[in-house]
């Protein structure tokens, strides 16, 4: 850390009142901010993704090549655009210019790109766009970077500063504004005031059940104890959600500053990031940012000389999907078995170590220090009557562009999926968006004009939950995503409560059964199975009736909003025994060629139940009635007679 | 064994809110969670070791034998999921014999069926011991494994 | 603060904080529960609670749901009870279908449920979770696959007793209730004391039966086959056999028992007054040494195992004297045999006991010699009513008749034995007399009675204030025996019981949910003590006469060999 500039900073930018403007602090903001450059420099998207993809490898050859030029280039580390099938995203800013990025750069054609850049060229089929910048000279025919569609249709509140700014720097953080709004709100505001603001703002949570955040915190606050707590929900265990995580490795310190605007608002002097263990990255982006800001004096005792205490613990998940649930991750932290209790008491009145505890989702604490920057007022303006504000997705699955991506609240479904994440791949046929992870539903074609906020997603049957959208195409079989999380549900379930516990499990074999053919079925073991079937409803009515918690509620969701939505598909499995998808495996009929079967007899010999007839050298035949859809005999013929439908 | 003891010796508070971390130091350091382990900080907590066992079964992270040579991980996100990694998962478990949790015979290869590693864009993923694998189809997972194969002739 | 609530559409008052169960109950109307525990807080894991408030969406479980007001509460709904029974038929679902052969047939909260929420088909199907029996302990048998997972084994084990043997493992449907590691039982650190089997809804968790032995040792003419019974056991049995609650059955049972075909009667009572009378004479040679004080108690074989596990340091201050049910199995074995000419390999001995560790006790090493064992089966006051009805005995023809000589007399001490601080109350009257000379006036001391968990008096004795505690329930015994290890509580004798109140509460009695019934068995015992005339162990004229033929005199050489026994540490996963 630079100490001049630290110096600066705390006299100039990190004060109660408006910023001093003087010369020396405005070009110091302006250098920070990277308005201009002295010499040129390189950003390199630095997340798990990019990490995973090789992002170390090319800075090696980054390095490489400006020290075989001697060249002087500043390399930092970003986080994530949102961009993840563009990775590898790098950014070139050579003085005078703007700054220009560059799309799927790796090992192959980052010296081309160099080279390139270095001469003054561009490498058009890499570019993905340059940023508006009011003092540097725009590149010629380069789109800006607002002006894509990916970015032009979202709204970044939150997200606006991932992937530009550097991760590892809590100077640039503050001259952008960072810590700003924190400093202001512990020295002009008192803790009840800071809850009257969100409490107006009309802020819910984003973690799922969508309780107004002011609310909950106003309930802390007026529990009286020695002690209370904040929790930061990081724990994200949702298959397919990368949000907190993406968000985590790119601007920590806006968590930082969001968690610590809300533990003083709850006078609490102690709060925890509850992160899994296994976002190695993430957890080291935010203990250094933690270590930056307490040398800054933001966090630790008599912070900025308010007298207000405050430490920020990282504790991380074990792995376990139900700890997510406010009441399972105070256990977690306690040191104990993941099991929800019980609503009353609610955490906000009796919570970790029975001290009264508000549990927030990152999501929501990040909005926080923008509410209280921009006013209550400016916040209500965004978003429907009754959701304020803006959601994060990661959409992935079928679509053109998966990664994050951040919109008003009321924006249409079909908006994300075919403006901004680009469509479907490869010309296929939209089947279905899953919204919400194993807590969430299934809609078809005819919800895509939805909008997307709490009440319409709830009155369509999926939930917003921690929001994470998987895109289906025509090769995807519903009930197989929904086997997939039912799957997932009775691993992840705590098996504290009977209907969970059992519940999910038979909806599980159930699920299991439609989509299987079995080796003997009698007619008993059909009877059974269509019994079975005729339960699934009844079973999901149960669970959301009975469940102790969430997960249990919600683990009905997928199927009962596929069974409303997407029955077709479930009778065609049950009766005609069918997947049309083709993705049911056992279910997959196979037919003989018969003008490429030679008569080898190869399949026949390998076929479990017999079902292959025909004699050598002649043309053979598979009867239907006892094949089980195993796909050995596919497997085996080396004359590619077998068809598989 | 010394190394337990000097991570039991970070956490010189005895409360109860230290377990899941010092497991975890635990996890980390050995790869696995031993009885022993288990003894030792049943002891150092106060706390009788079947809780300590219950908790540590409760959480994915930990695991009661050690890793093979080998470990692989393969992503059963939601994204890998839809874009047919079970074809992945099938052949892995058909090339070496062994399911989820499990390890070869001769402990070269052991398998872990992961939740979401947040690749979404590039999946199917995999990956062995710190080195990962985007865009695998099941001719790559078959050289993958080969080459691994080949190392320990 | 009472409010006015309306359940199925009728006024009831409740208290404002107090759940709705509560209420409901106090006002008469019943709730199906399972993983609710007296005297423990809810936890509301099982939803068969559940009922329907108005306002709220799902239904509410009543168990840990607090009154509001105002409150309108459907409790048998058609949504409820279509709930409740499909939770009951979830848990069939993954039951074994073999309640004809499973030890709790007619007595199990499960099967009481399916007919209370009128299962009559199997509408879910699937895998049952499939786990071996651990019969590895000599106690009791664990049967996992018969588990529905509430939850009270591991609760009282953990919060009643402080022992922990068992916990949740796993997660989701792959949870389970396993000791440590899951190793076997007898791998574990279960003291056998049977709490968990006394709270088990089903037949997850029971005593090792014997059935099988003892009619072929019944059978057999040239082996003599002796049963003697636990003071607790006359007081036990009535409600099972039909009887009036708290009836003192100790005629009919020597009855019953000759009926069954066994030899000879005995009553381990007589047991117990040499037990007082060995222990009295130990306290007393203790406190005129002033040394190796306090004497701890030695009757209790699950707090014996305990002390072995987890508090050896204490090994020396522990009473060497054999429990009662140990100390008639020796004499049984070694005089009896002798003075009978009979050879000890010969003689069957069958204790029965309201308690499931005196399983254990009686195959420890040191009750064995030359590879007879003192004891060789050990029924619990349960099987005893099942051999009652094997047998085809009447209980209502029978006669009361008395137990056989050389074994039949007991002081009223002895019975108070069966409740917790009823072996102090007795070691004192016996220890007051060897001070004295005289009896203790008065000679009941109704401070020392009833279940409270803990109890302390001094009694001036000869000039000297002698301090004695008594405590049951081994967390509570570890509060006193950290107390006692600081320096803070000042004891001379400790009596410690692992099981809450007494062995009157042991592993072994009848399934009896109704606290009446408990209270006149413990009112049964004590009116003993007010009706006889013997009441004090030393003027025992059969304990007397034992010891004038050949034990000679406390503590003596052949006291020692024959009613003296020793410990060591146990090394178990704690």
């Amino acid at each position: 850390m630079n100490n001049i500039v630290k110096e600066i900073l705390l006299k100039n930018v990190l004060i109660p009142t408006k910023i001093n403007v003087d010369k020396k602090v405005l070009e110091t903001l302006q250098l920070l901010k990277r308005e201009k450059v002295i010499h040129p420099v390189i950003t390199i998207s630095s997340n798990t993704p990019s990490k995973i993809a090789g992002i170390d490898e090319v800075r090696k050859q980054i390095e490489d090549y400006i020290n075989e030029r001697n060249l002087n280039v500043t390399i930092l580390e970003v986080g994530s655009l949102g961009l993840s099938s563009l990775e590898l995203i790098i950014s070139v800013q050579l003085p005078g210019k703007t700054r220009l990025f560059f799309k799927q750069v790796n090992s192959e054609n980052i010296i081309l790109i160099l080279d390139g850049i270095f001469n003054n060229f561009i490498q058009e089929e890499y570019v993905l766009g340059q940023l508006k910048n009011k003092i540097q000279e725009p590149w010629a025919q380069v789109p800006f970077l607002d002006e894509i569609a990916y970015f032009n249709f979202q709204q970044r509140l939150i997200l606006n500063q991932c992937g530009f700014i550097d991760v590892n720097s809590i100077d640039e953080y503050i001259a952008f504004g960072g810590y700003q709004t924190f400093v202001k709100t512990i020295n002009q505001n008192t803790p009840g005031e800071v809850c009257d603001i969100v409490e107006e703002s009309l802020l819910r949570g984003r973690g799922g059940e969508g309780y107004s955040t002011g609310k909950k915190w106003k309930i802390a606050s007026s529990t009286v104890s020695p002690q209370k707590y904040l929790i930061c929900n990081a724990g994200e265990s949702d298959p397919g959600a990368f949000m907190e995580r993406l968000l985590m490795e790119s601007d920590p310190h806006n968590v930082i500053e969001g968690i610590a605007i809300a533990a003083y608002a709850i006078s609490a002097q102690k709060a925890f990031i509850y992160i899994e263990s296994d976002y190695e990255l993430a957890i080291q982006r935010i203990r250094n940012a933690i270590d930056q800001a307490t040398a800054y004096g933001l966090l630790g005792h008599d912070i900025m000389g308010t007298g207000y205490n405050l430490e920020i613990i990282i504790k991380q998940g074990a792995g376990a999907y139900v700890c997510g649930e406010e009441t399972a991750l105070i256990k977690n932290i306690e040191g104990k078995r993941g099991k929800p209790h019980s609503k009353p008491p609610y955490p906000a009145t009796k919570g970790l170590f029975g001290q009264p505890t508000v549990v927030n989702n990152v999501e929501t604490l990040v909005n926080v220090p923008v509410i209280l920057d921009k006013g209550a007022e400016w916040f209500k303006s965004i978003g429907t009557e009754d959701s304020k504000g803006t959601k994060v997705f990661s959409i992935s699955g079928k679509v053109e562009y998966t990664g994050l991506v951040e919109v008003e609240m009321g924006t249409k479904i079909r908006d994300v999926i075919f403006r901004i994440a680009g469509g479907i791949r490869n010309n296929k046929r939209f089947k279905a968006v899953h919204i919400g992870g194993p807590s969430g539903g299934c809609l078809t074609e005819d919800h895509l004009d939805t909008l997307i906020d709490f009440e319409s997603i709830m009155l369509v049957g999926a939930s917003l939950g921690a929001a994470s959208l998987v895109v289906l195409d025509e090769d995807n079989c519903i009930l197989d995503t929904v086997k997939y999380f039912m799957d997932y549900l009775q691993k992840e379930s705590c098996g504290i409560c009977i209907p969970c516990r059992e519940g999910t499990r038979r909806m599980a074999e159930i699920l299991e059964n439609i989509s299987k053919r079995p080796k003997d079925e009698n007619g008993y073991a059909t009877l059974q199975r269509f019994k079975g079937v005729m339960q699934l409803e009844t079973l999901a009515e149960v669970l959301k009736d009975t469940s102790m918690c969430g997960l249990g509620r919600k683990a009905a969701n997928p199927v009962l909003s596929t069974l409303k939505w997407f029955r077709d598909e479930y009778e065609e499995h049950i009766f005609e025994r069918n997947c049309s998808a083709g993705v049911c495996q056992e279910l997959r009929t196979f037919e003989i060629d018969v003008d490429a079967c030679t008569g080898c007899t190869l399949c026949a010999k390998k076929c479990p139940t017999g079902a292959i007839f025909g004699t050598p050298k002649n043309v053979h035949f598979i009867v239907q009635d006892k094949c089980i859809g195993c796909g050995i005999c596919f497997e085996t013929c080396k004359f590619s007679a077998i068809i598989s439908k | 064994m010394q190394e337990i003891e000097k991570i039991l010796d970070q956490y010189p508070f005895v409360q109860r809110d230290n377990l899941i971390p010092i497991l975890q130091d635990i996890q980390n350091t050995f790869g696995y969670i031993s009885e022993e382990a288990i003894v030792k900080v049943g002891s150092y907590l106060k706390m009788p070791t079947s809780k300590i066992y219950g908790l540590a079964t409760f959480y994915n992270q930990f695991r009661f034998s050690p890793k093979g040579k080998y470990h692989i991980k393969i992503c059963n996100g939601t994204s890998c999921h839809v874009n047919a990694n079970n074809l992945i998962i099938s052949e892995v478990e058909k090339i070496l014999g062994i399911k989820n949790g499990e390890n070869t015979k001769d402990n070269h290869f052991s398998l872990e069926i992961t939740s979401c590693m947040g690749v979404c864009g590039m999946g199917p993923v995999m990956a062995v011991n710190d080195k990962y694998y985007t865009l695998i189809t099941v001719q790559k997972v078959k050289d993958i494994i080969s080459n691994y194969q080949q190392m320990e002739v | 603060m009472s409010v006015n609530i309306e359940v199925n559409n009728k006024t009831i008052q409740a208290k404002k904080g107090e759940t709705i169960l509560e209420a409901l109950n106090r006002n008469g109307i019943k709730v199906p529960t399972l993983c609710r525990m007296e005297g423990l807080s809810p936890t509301g894991a099982c939803r068969l609670c559940v009922v329907e408030v108005e306002g709220k969406s799902g239904l509410t479980p009543s168990c840990s749901y607090p009154i509001e007001h105002p409150m309108k509460i459907w409790t048998h709904s058609p949504r409820v009870i279509s709930a409740r029974k499909m939770l009951v038929e979830l848990l069939l679902s993954n039951h074994p279908d073999d309640c004809l052969y499973c030890i709790r047939n007619g007595d199990c909260e499960l099967q009481n449920l399916a007919v209370e929420l009128n299962v009559r088909e199997r509408r879910i199907s699937g895998e049952k979770t499939k786990i071996n029996l651990d019969q590895s302990s000599p106690g009791m048998v664990r049967d996992p696959s018969k588990c529905i997972l509430c939850g009270r084994c591991v609760r009282v084990c953990d919060e009643v007793q402080d022992v922990s043997t068992f916990d949740f493992i796993n997660r989701g449907n792959s949870t389970l209730i396993a000791t440590s590691m899951s190793k076997d039982l007898n791998f574990s650190n279960c003291i056998n004391c049977g709490q968990c089997i006394m709270v088990c809804p089903t037949g997850a968790l029971h005593e090792k039966t014997s059935f099988d032995i003892i009619q072929e040792m019944l059978n057999n003419k040239d082996i003599k086959v002796i049963a003697h019974y636990s003071s607790s056991v006359p007081v036990s049995l009535a409600k099972a056999l039909g009887l009036k609650p708290g009836k003192d059955v100790n005629g009919l049972l020597n009855a019953a028992l000759k009926g069954i075909g066994f030899d000879k009667v005995f009553d381990s009572a007589f047991g117990a007054d040499i037990a007082i009378y060995e222990q009295a004479a130990e306290l007393a040679d203790r406190i005129k040494n002033e040394e190796n004080l306090p004497v701890l108690s030695s009757c209790c074989p699950g707090w014996i195992k305990y002390m072995e596990q987890l508090h050896p340091d204490m090994i020396d201050l522990v009473s060497t004297t054999k429990s009662p049910q140990q100390i008639l199995g020796t004499l049984i074995k070694g005089y009896y045999a002798e003075k009978e000419q009979i050879s000890p390999e010969k003689i069957f001995t069958i204790s029965i006991t309201p308690c499931t560790a005196k399983k254990f006790e009686a195959q420890r090493e040191e009750m064995t010699h030359k590879g007879v064992s003192d004891i060789d089966q050990v029924i619990t006051t349960r099987e005893l009513i099942k051999l009652i009805h094997l047998y085809g005995i009447d209980i209502h023809s029978l006669n009361d008749e008395f137990s056989d000589e050389p074994f039949n007399t007991r002081s009223s001490a002895s019975k108070l034995v069966s409740v917790s601080g009823g072996m102090t109350e007795a070691v004192a009257r016996t220890l007051n007399y060897f001070f004295t000379g005289k009896e203790l006036s008065p000679i009941q001391v109704p401070k020392l009675r009833g279940i409270k968990n803990i109890k302390e008096i001094v009694l001036k004795m000869d000039k000297k204030n002698i301090n004695f505690v008594v405590v049951s329930g081994l967390k509570n015994a570890n509060k006193i025996l950290a107390e006692i290890r600081e320096g803070k509580i000042k004891a001379d004798f400790v009596e410690i019981m692992a099981c809450p109140g007494g062995c009157i509460n042991g592993g072994g009695q009848p399934f009896c949910n109704d606290e009446k019934v408990q209270k006149t068995m413990i009112k049964a015992i004590y009116s003993t003590d007010d009706k006889e005339a013997i009441k004090v162990a030393h003027k025992n004229p059969g304990v007397l006469k034992l010891y004038n033929d050949f034990l000679k005199e406390p503590l003596s050489r052949v006291s020692n060999k024959n009613l003296h026994t020793g410990y060591k540490e146990r090394e178990v996963l704690l």
